[in-house]
């Protein structure tokens, strides 16, 4: 085995990959061979970093030097300066946006400094793709220590002392899931993984699978061992074939490693896992409608109790865990409840991963302890609002969940204050949103996602979402009236409180909560038919300034529908009637004469 | 048996555990309205997806509001079914229900007895709000010779999924497409003619709305009753004269084939006969075939067919073609007693009263939908004109008495004509599930045996269950009969000749639940199975009150076969009343 005095870890996730990161892998290592180095420095790919918004990351170690935007052709100046020299490449070192310095290591960053990093511990550290990385991490320690030193009922109430939740968004205990599931008996059980992630914009789980997909295949092994059952299916959406490949090759390995498989350590615990893959429908995504897919039947959720504890995979006893609540189970294992449940709030413990996106500049992935601020994640991780401009909101919870306001700044996140706020944690997704964001439009955005993927089995979900999304476009374009805002909230009421589902008990939230944050917004647009953001088209208006327009007819000209009419050198006019609202005019002028309103 | 007691409305119950909340509500007489949910008790058919959410009723300490339908009662519930918020739940369901519904009541078909209907006016809806803003998901029409499918109607309550695939296990219909456009069709939204579809008509016994409709032949019959041309004749299933009744207002179970043929010769009806008479030609037909097998067999014959399998039923020889066209020698080759009935009156009849066969009508009462599609199929014909034109289900005769303003309730009872009117006690019991069999015992027993039937009820072949089965001794050769209705049974009991492990000498099907009785064109049960109970009854009724109750004593078939046919399985019987079977198995091709 050979010593490497340098690592060159460079990010696989895909959204690094999409900027060719995989190309500045095989670049590096060619450079090092050109230059006979290939034995002293290691390049490996490893998951993600999480700072999308500066990737493509290579991270050297051990200065634990943080590189951003580096692109393959990088590659010769990373080896002939830092590597060979010692000499950081300055232009590719992070700069910080207030100091204006450059920051090389990651640790005293605004967007790592609060991160404690627990579910992502291994990603952007080892090779998904090499076992042995893993288990030098650590890795399958935990499923050793449960076999060889703890009972299936001790394993249970370490994981019900952390205070573990579910991270799919309900946030269920955990440890109480497992205990229910192992209560029930039945000649065979199942561990089930929702590896689904249908939230738009999230890719928490992604990034788990991808980075330390052997996490996650540990923790379903002991959470057999825990409920009695020697099966386990990861359910995953089509849509991620690198984190399905990166699995397959961990599975591959496990099985050859004995860590999966019969006889697990001599033990005489069998457990081993299949892959079930999803058909693009978000629906899956609830654990009932998930488990009929796997089963071969339409993807649509059944009423529950039972719950699948008690009944569900081919009617047997399932215990369902979401990707990020198995990729904490090992450390837990491994470190204790004490550990786990010294960090977070009374009532949610541990920490969040969450996917930052929309108008904020540090996009990425981070992983807070639960508590942390809204203020603190979108200011200070986050790097604050985009272009300088000012919060208005952040959605948390994709399209089942609400929108936080400048008030709800301070709220510490936990699952509880959030529902409390009027939103839901969700899986992990936070779109920030600014002043140019219309919220009545964000809602029916939302609703738009919701109707789409539906799955048609219950009347107020079926029907009574398209008409909320129906109501939601007739107000942006300024046809609404203020009976229409009581028929959306009336409506809203009775889906949440009828439909079958999480999907349809949920796509209200958006509505409500905007409507709730947001009231003047709504009666500006039904009642003065004026949209405060700028966002709905049809309510805008456009005319000319006459003392600014000099009569070059570059607006008329550029007119596709005709709606411009003056003579040269007069001052133009705009027909309201016939304005499409296209925005070609205000494109053309020169002089500032086209004006929005 | 564990109980739990619990409060709804107000007023402790205490029930079984397991108890749903409707179920528990509907023993103390509360009485939650439902649309999905239907439950046919005595044939052991239950639909309850939990969709509609009209049934949601508030269970105190549960966030939201839960079906009624599903949610077993427990210890210490507190229900509540009629609170603002549930009613206010209720309403605003089912203006999104309507919304997306076509509002043309007027002209459907299903308008007076449609289920979607009812609860709307129950439910009180006065107004379905922004319906200049609603889209509506609509569909292509699509007809076929027997039902009708209007998707625009389809308020995906699975009913017609659930019967097609667990009852039935035809599988043609499933649910397709997601959200606003989900309803239920055929694979690939192909029309039903090219899916396995039987015409059994169950899933349009069971549509709660104008989704599925049977095909109206009336206009048809009414231009031939207009043609001064035509000698129009009529025959009627004996399963019709047990319903009839319901649509009349009379209580299920009502026997009113008097009146049944006082409206048909009201209506203008030439001749009006009996199927019933066909029924008793088939048992001789059929029973000498059994005979005949049961006789080869006997002898050491290895090769003849045996367990033989009636073939009255079109919906199951469809499903037979379907699915096990390898078997396609074993059912009898005895037509139906529809098209033996059509096919005696076009010849034996038309000669009688010197007609042409061109200028003769023959139409069909049937409790069926799949007779319409049977009576057009090809090998039904002569020279292009078929045995039997026309065929309407009992619901079209009904509708059609009430256009002509006839006062049914308070018509004379009037008899059969004759030749072709006249009929035995086994005839009648042809509309109940074991009643073919039955009949055939009836008549095969003495042929074999040469001696004469004391008692002729056989109660071990009668019941509602779906699989049956007894032996029968003849005189010292124990016969055995397999009964089943419902095809999921019948599939049951083919899979075992298909693999050659059938006991039975004989087996008779029936494609739907009650056997015809339980028919796709009967009126409409809404779910209640005691309906079928009664209508059973009154056919066992009206063959106890028959003076002839053998096939092979009724007079009229002496005479048809003294006059015209000979003998049982003659060259000219086999030519009129016999037929063979098609390989129907369903190749889906893609065209690129």
């Amino acid at each position: 085995m050979s010593k490497y005095k340098m690592h060159l870890l460079v990010c696989g996730g895909t959204g690094c990959r999409a900027s060719e990161s995989d190309l500045i892998v095989e670049n590096l290592k060619k450079e090092l061979e050109e230059k006979g180095l290939q034995n002293e420095v290691q390049v490996i790919m490893t998951g993600c970093f999480g700072f999308c918004e500066k990737g493509p990351i290579v991270k050297v170690m051990p200065d634990n030097t943080f590189y951003t935007q580096v692109k393959p052709e990088d590659a010769p100046i990373i080896v002939a300066e830092h590597v060979i020299k010692g000499r950081k490449v300055a232009r590719l070192l992070y700069t910080d946006p207030t100091k204006k310095e450059h920051v090389s290591d990651s640790k005293h960053m605004g967007f790592y400094r609060k991160q404690i990093r627990i579910a992502l511990r291994n990603c952007g550290f080892i090779n998904p793709e090499n076992i042995d990385e893993y288990i030098a991490r650590d890795g399958y320690m935990a499923l050793g220590k449960a076999l060889q030193e703890m009972t299936p009922e001790q394993v249970i109430d370490l994981i019900k002392k952390s205070g573990l939740r579910g991270r799919g968004g309900a946030g269920f205990p955990t440890g109480l899931k497992w205990e229910i599931a192992s209560k029930n008996k039945a000649d065979q059980k199942y561990v089930v993984c929702n590896a689904d992630e249908g939230d738009p914009g999230a890719f928490m789980d992604r990034s788990v699978l991808e980075g330390d997909p052997h996490s996650v295949l540990e923790a379903m092994a002991i959470c057999g061992y825990s409920i009695g059952a020697t099966k386990g299916l990861i359910y995953i959406r089509a849509e991620y074939p690198l984190a399905i490949k990166r699995l397959q090759v961990a599975l591959t390995q496990a099985r050859e490693y004995g860590v999966l498989g019969k006889d697990i350590f001599g033990t005489g615990f069998d457990f081993d896992i299949e892959m079930r893959y999803g058909a693009g429908a978000f629906v899956c995504g609830e654990e009932t409608a998930l488990i009929h897919s796997m089963e071969g039947q339409r993807g649509e959720p059944t009423n529950k109790p039972p719950f699948p504890a008690e009944s569900g995979f081919l009617g047997k006893p399932s215990n369902v865990n979401n990707v990020e609540t198995f990729a904490n189970v090992p450390v837990i294992m491994l470190k204790g409840a004490e550990w786990f449940s010294s960090i977070g709030t009374e009532k949610s413990k541990g920490t969040k991963v969450f996917a930052l996106a929309g108008k904020i500049n540090n996009v990425g992935l981070i992983e807070v302890p639960m508590g942390t601020t809204l203020r603190e994640v979108i200011f200070e991780i986050g790097g604050g609002i985009k272009n300088g401009k000012k919060f208005k909101a952040v959605q948390t919870g994709g399209p089942s969940g609400g929108c936080l306001t400048e008030k709800h700044l301070d709220l510490p996140i936990d699952y509880d204050n959030l529902v409390a706020a009027g939103s839901m944690m969700g899986s992990g997704g936070m779109i920030v949103m600014d002043e140019d964001d219309c919220m009545v439009s964000i809602a029916k955005f939302f609703l738009e996602f919701t109707v789409e993927e539906s799955c048609g089995k219950c009347s107020p979900c079926r029907i009574g979402n398209k008409r909320l999304h129906e109501l939601l476009d007739h107000i942006t374009k300024g046809k609404g009236t203020m009976e229409d805002l009581e028929r959306l909230k009336n409506m809203s009421l009775v889906i949440k409180d009828t439909a079958l589902c999480g999907l349809g008990q949920t796509s209200p939230n958006p509505v409500l909560s905007t409507m709730n944050n947001f009231w003047d917004e709504y009666v500006a647009h039904v009642v003065d038919k004026r949209c405060p953001a700028g966002q709905c088209r049809d309510l805008m208006q456009y005319s000319i300034n006459a003392e600014k327009c000099v009569g070059c007819t570059a607006c008329a000209r550029a007119c596709p529908v005709g709606a411009i009419t003056g003579e040269r050198k007069e001052p133009h006019s705009i027909n309201t009637a016939t304005c499409i609202k296209c925005g070609a005019c205000f494109e053309k002028c020169k002089f500032n004469a086209v004006v929005i309103s | 048996m564990e109980t739990v007691k619990l409060t709804i409305d107000n007023k402790q119950i205490e029930v079984q555990r397991g108890t749903t909340i409707l179920k528990a509500a509907r023993e103390m007489g509360i009485d939650i309205p439902t649309l999905c949910y239907m439950e046919l008790h005595d044939l052991n058919i239950e639909n309850k997806p939990g969709g509609c959410r009209i049934c949601v009723v508030e269970v105190q300490g549960r966030r939201n509001l839960v079906p009624a339908c599903i949610t077993k009662c427990e210890e210490g519930m507190v229900v509540r079914t009629h609170n603002p918020r549930v009613l206010n739940a209720r309403r605003i369901v089912m203006e999104f229900i309507l919304s997306d519904h076509p509002k043309d009541c007027l002209t459907c078909a299903k308008s007076g007895h449609c289920d979607l209907q009812n609860m709307a006016v129950r439910l009180g809806i006065r107004d379905i709000p922004n319906q200049d803003i609603s889209a509506m998901s609509t569909y292509r029409l699509d007809t076929s010779p027997s039902i009708i499918r209007d998707l625009d109607k389809c308020i995906m309550c699975r009913r017609c999924e659930m019967m097609c695939n667990e009852v039935q296990t035809v599988g043609a219909l499933s649910a397709f497409k997601r959200g606003f456009m989900a309803a239920v069709a055929p694979a690939f939204e192909q029309n039903l003619e090219h899916s396995p579809c039987t015409y059994c008509g169950q899933c349009v016994a069971v549509c709660p709305t104008g989704a599925l409709t049977e095909v109206d032949n009336t206009p048809q019959v009414l231009r031939a009753l207009a043609d001064p041309s035509k000698t129009v004749v009529v025959q009627t299933a004996p399963a019709v004269r047990a319903a009839l009744g319901e649509e009349f207002g009379m209580a299920p179970g009502t026997l009113v084939t008097g009146k049944m043929v006082a409206a048909l010769k009201a209506l203008g009806f030439d001749y009006v006969f009996d199927t019933d008479f066909a029924a008793d030609l088939t048992i001789m037909e059929e029973g000498t075939e059994l005979l005949g097998r049961v006789g080869k067999f006997l002898k050491g014959d290895k090769d003849v067919k045996l367990p033989i399998l009636t073939s009255c039923c079109p919906g199951w020889v469809n499903f037979f073609e379907h699915n096990y066209p390898e078997l396609k020698d074993v059912p009898s080759t005895a037509k139906s007693p529809q098209q033996m009935f059509g096919a005696i009156a076009k010849s034996y009849f038309a000669e009688k009263i010197n007609i042409k066969r061109e200028d003769m009508v023959v139409v069909s009462v049937m409790p069926c939908l799949a007779k319409k599609y049977e009576s057009q199929r090809e090998e039904f014909s002569v020279n292009g004109n078929p045995d039997v034109d026309f065929s309407i289900s009992t619901r079209e005769l009904a509708a059609f008495i009430k256009q002509a303003n006839i006062d049914f309730n308070n018509l004379s009872d009037e008899e059969f004509d004759r030749p072709l009117g006249e009929s035995t006690g086994a005839a009648v019991i042809f509309g109940n599930t074991g009643g073919v069999i039955e009949a055939a015992v009836r008549t095969a027993y003495e042929i074999y045996t040469g001696k004469k039937l004391e008692k002729v009820e056989y109660e071990q072949l009668r019941g509602m269950e779906g699989v049956r089965s007894a032996t029968i001794d003849f005189n010292g050769l124990p016969l055995n009969i397999g009964i089943a209705h419902g095809l999921s049974n019948a599939r049951k009991l083919l899979d075992d000749v298909k693999a050659g492990k059938s006991n039975f000498h004989a087996i008779e099907v029936m494609a739907c639940p009650g056997g015809c009785i339980g028919g796709g064109g009967q009126p409409l049960h809404h779910g209640d199975s005691s309906i079928l109970k009664a209508r059973a009854k009154a056919i066992y009724e009206e063959d106890v009150n028959k003076p002839i109750r053998k096939s092979h004593e009724n007079p009229y078939i002496k005479q048809l076969y003294e006059e015209f046919l000979g003998e049982p399985n003659s060259e000219k019987a086999h030519h009129l009343l016999h037929t063979h079977y098609f390989d129907k198995k369903k190749k889906i091709i893609v065209k690129q």
